[in-house]
């Protein structure tokens, strides 16, 4: 289920004064993975951390809506099968 | 039988229910046209005449989105998930299930038929 409308996005308001501060200048780096991300952000770029290390998102228009986290994966998939499978 | 919209023939069902055969339309939708178009819900769709019929196709291109171009609206949709690259699209890409479903069993519709692979646990026993 979605969120209420009445309460409008969440974003972290952390984040969001550390970028009205910072601005575009640098990458954010940030945990901040259930942010969403609203039209200000768009240009600027966030270090986003997937459990492991902050990965790159470069913010574009399309990307407005969604949360910060769905841009940076917290799961590598190697494929299956191992040397046996190989041909 | 009566066309509608291009290429859709629905045959000699009810209208509520032929007008279902229309991508877009299901029975709710279908309900309303009829309403909308003064249309028993009831009659059969072959003795629709070519004003009723009209009366149909030019509302429901009008305001709904069917056919055509509610094929390219979801399929623009689609595109755009993956091409920013989020979670979703990255699903779609891999032609897994996109909300969550477990994969570990099951979710063979958007995996495809079984590939099975030998020596694995379990493939002795399907012989």
């Amino acid at each position: 289920m979605g969120r209420s409308t009445k309460k409008g996005p969440f974003v972290d308001p952390k984040l969001f004064a550390k970028f009205q501060k910072v601005g575009n200048t640098a990458p954010i780096t940030t945990w901040a993975r259930r942010c969403t991300i609203v039209p200000e952000f768009v240009g600027a770029t966030f270090m986003v951390h997937n459990g492991k290390a902050h990965l790159k998102v470069l913010v574009t228009e399309d990307m407005v809506g969604h949360k910060l986290g769905e841009f940076a994966p917290t799961r590598t998939f190697r494929g299956h099968g191992g040397k046996g499978n190989k041909r | 039988m009566p066309r509608l919209l291009g290429v859709d023939i629905p045959n000699d069902k009810q209208i509520q229910i032929s007008l279902t055969y229309l991508y877009g339309i299901g029975s709710h939708t279908a309900r309303e046209l009829c309403v909308k178009t003064q249309i028993d819900p009831t009659k059969k769709a072959r003795d629709l005449d070519e004003d009723e019929l009209s009366r149909l196709a030019s509302l429901a291109e009008r305001d709904y989105t069917v056919e055509g171009p509610l094929r390219r609206q979801v399929g623009q949709n689609i595109h755009r998930l993956r091409e920013i690259k989020c979670y979703r699209g990255m699903r779609h890409r891999a032609g897994l299930p996109v909300r969550g479903q477990r994969t570990r069993t099951n979710a063979r519709t958007r995996k495809g038929p079984r590939k099975t692979v030998a020596g694995k646990k379990g493939v002795k026993d399907l012989k």
